[in-house]
């Protein structure tokens, strides 16, 4: 290593010959051609490619890049009063694929995140059943298990744009969606030992977080295809996901998915509790209100373009991306439009198509530099397309909060720059 | 609940046993919503033929919810249950014995409650509101208030017990509990006298006003028009499409290094 030091200052001095005869080509390239440190590109030598780097094991839980530090979950300050009740928000602009990373999954606590000792954690499953039974973590890792890759969408995702575009950045209009690969018991299994009552019709679904966060939940569902849930993305459920277990509830809204799962009660009709009557409920119009809207409706967004993932090159081929899911089944097409909604062309799904998972599209086009309104539209195996906001609106209003999945408009600039926005 | 111990009981098991339900549920389960659900079980009996006799019966009792057990897991206890058990229903059932008066949950309710919810539940801040808002939910602006829209006051008892007061829940006393949901619904004009004395006894005789106005999901039927199969490919409405609102015009998204400090 003798000597190391000083040699960064040839190869400095050779990029600076270089420049004299090549600057020109290079500045005139604009955009990503010009940004970074000179000494670290062709045709000089960066310290990566001479010095030795971090051993095995010193990042022995590893992390991204440093230089992918803006690549987390954000919360907006001003909707909530504080942030153990609140939600933080998925930057699905900077992601690909259909998987999320666990630790960009969004938050939403009602009272901050229950920190359990796995040693200390109990599962209590009563009410009408044979016999009540308790399970400790251990015990739950004994049933047999599955692996399922599903959507997890908050009821409110989108609800602050019912009135309008208002904010500026999918991670905020669309952020309170992740997918990840959940490995659960069926709760069906646990139901089976207990064994049900002929009357059990409902069952209650409980939190150990100081919310002690409840919903009813009909019995179908979880003979269906719920699960108690104890890992993502092979690894444990992080904390702020529900640590040691939680409830999955394939395609229905995401406050169902009890975290920090503590009791299972089995009863004959549905609580009426405060998170499924004050709170997701969705007002009409005329003042009535929708409840037990569980299902999630077709939905989908451009993530790239998006204001915060902005077109970063003059005209030329362009890469447009995005996802869209459906509560009720697989995605079987997803058409896109660059005219705010008048012409539209089918878009090209790429990895799998699963049943009520997130799903990515792509369409790719030869950008003329001129401005674009982008919008996707989802189908799904039922038929259902997505609305626009506009004939959503006429049948729910504005004062819904929950359940808005209208199409989504992108204004995208001749300068790249890229806007939330409205079409008439 | 440390104080109970678990009893570990691990019954013989033939090794393969673990495996064998998991290759059953992976037929089965890939079947998109019980469909198919009917062929997948001879399918799966028919797998199972080379395999013991066991496997075959326990595959068929997964696919019925009353079948087959696995003794995991044991009994649990009432009073483990008893500890743990703090749900209501509008029907009365899991209410707590207990009693406390609208003037008893005043003083309670301005120690432990106002400082979020406002003396008069008219709400400090960004908290919620627990009063006020009759007549607004076909407006504009909508108020959602105890008053003005849960349908039952069983609700309001049922998360005071659990989550509240916020940060410091499930402290209240069962009397203290009946006395602040007095209060609540005093606030809400469900209670008019302030000497009344709220109990389990008692406490299906409140009702609230808006019980009628909420109806179940029926988007499959008054949205029927959204299952359109085929849409419109091409000149989908007429003229160019023109911006009519901006996020911009707000500036209410969070910028780069304004987010507040985490501690």
């Amino acid at each position: 290593m003798a000597g190391g030091q000083g040699q960064g200052h040839p190869s400095r001095r050779m990029f600076l010959r270089a420049g004299l005869s090549t600057g020109t080509a290079i500045i005139g390239a604009g955009g990503a051609w010009a940004a970074g440190d000179p000494a670290n590109q062709p045709p000089n030598v960066p310290d990566w490619s001479r010095y030795l780097g971090d051993g095995v094991a010193v990042r022995a839980y590893g992390k991204p890049s440093k230089h992918e530090a803006h690549v987390v979950r954000r919360d907006v300050e001003w909707l909530t009063a504080s942030r153990e009740s609140s939600v933080s928000f998925t930057p699905l602009h900077e992601l690909d694929g259909i998987i999320t990373p666990n630790g960009l999954c969004f938050e939403r606590h009602h009272a901050g995140i229950a920190e359990i000792d796995p040693a200390d954690y109990r599962l209590i499953l009563h009410g009408l059943v044979d016999k009540p039974l308790i399970f400790t973590l251990d015990d739950l890792k004994r049933f047999p298990r599955v692996n399922r890759a599903y959507f997890c969408e908050c009821a409110a995702n989108s609800g602050m744009e019912w009135r309008g575009a208002q904010l500026n950045g999918c991670q905020y209009t669309h952020g309170m969606v992740h997918c990840v690969m959940y490995t659960g018991v069926p709760l069906k299994l646990l139901l089976q030992e207990a064994g049900l009552k002929a009357n059990a019709k409902w069952l209650l679904l409980e939190g150990a977080d100081a919310a002690a966060m409840t919903r009813s939940l009909p019995l179908q569902k979880a003979l269906d295809d719920a699960l108690v849930a104890y890992r993502m993305n092979g690894e444990m459920l992080r904390p702020e996901n529900g640590y040691p277990a939680r409830i999955v509830l394939p395609g229905w809204e995401a406050n169902m998915w009890v975290k920090w799962l503590r009791r299972i009660e089995v009863g004959d009709e549905p609580w009426h509790h405060r998170e499924e009557t004050s709170k997701y409920t969705d007002l009409l119009a005329n003042g009535k209100a929708r409840r037990f809207t569980f299902v999630m409706d077709a939905k989908s967004v451009i993530t790239s373009p998006s204001p915060q993932a902005p077109l970063n090159h003059k005209k030329g081929f362009t890469v447009l991306s995005g996802l869209a899911w459906s509560g009720r089944g697989k995605i079987q097409r997803v058409d896109v439009s660059l005219d705010g909604g008048r012409n539209w062309r089918t878009a090209r799904l790429d990895g799998p198509v699963w049943d009520k998972a997130l799903t990515r599209f792509y369409y790719e086009f030869d950008w003329d530099g001129r401005e674009l309104l982008l919008q996707s539209r989802a189908m799904d195996e039922t038929g259902y397309v997505q609305p626009t906001k506009a004939e959503l609106r006429k049948v729910r209003g504005v004062n819904s909060i929950y359940h808005n999945n209208g199409i989504q408009t992108w204004h995208v600039k001749a300068n790249g720059e890229v806007e939330n926005v409205e079409v008439a | 609940m440390s104080r109970w111990r678990e009893r570990v009981i691990a019954p013989f098991r033939h090794p393969r046993r673990a495996d064998a339900p998991r290759a059953a549920l992976e037929i089965r389960d890939r079947k998109p919503n019980g469909s198919l659900l009917g062929s997948a079980i001879p399918a799966l009996r028919f797998a199972a033929a080379g395999m013991t006799m066991w496997l075959a019966t326990l595959a068929g009792a997964q696919a019925d919810a009353s079948g087959k057990r696995f003794n995991i897991g044991r009994e649990a206890m009432a009073e483990e249950i008893a500890g743990w058990d703090i749900d209501v229903r509008p029907d009365g059932r899991g209410l707590p014995v207990g009693k406390g008066t609208v003037k008893e949950g005043e003083s309670l309710y301005i120690e432990r409650c106002a400082a979020c919810h406002g003396e008069f539940g008219e709400s400090a801040g960004r908290w919620p509101i627990l009063a006020g808002g009759e007549g607004t939910l076909a407006s504009h602006d909508p108020v959602k208030s105890i008053g003005s829209y849960w349908p039952y006051a069983s609700t309001v008892l049922d998360y005071i017990r659990r989550a509240m007061p916020f940060g410091n829940a499930q402290s209240l006393t069962n009397d203290e509990l009946y006395a602040v949901t007095a209060y609540v619904l005093y606030l809400n004009d469900a209670i008019k006298d302030e000497a009344f004395e709220l109990s389990d006894k008692n406490f299906l005789s409140v009702k609230l006003p808006n019980e009628a106005n909420f109806f179940d999901d029926d988007r499959e039927t008054s949205e029927k028009h959204f299952w359109t199969k085929e849409p419109c490919m091409a000149n989908c409405a007429a003229g160019e499409a023109r911006i009519v609102g901006r996020a911009r015009a707000l500036d209410v998204t969070p910028e780069e290094g304004k987010a507040p400090k985490v501690e």
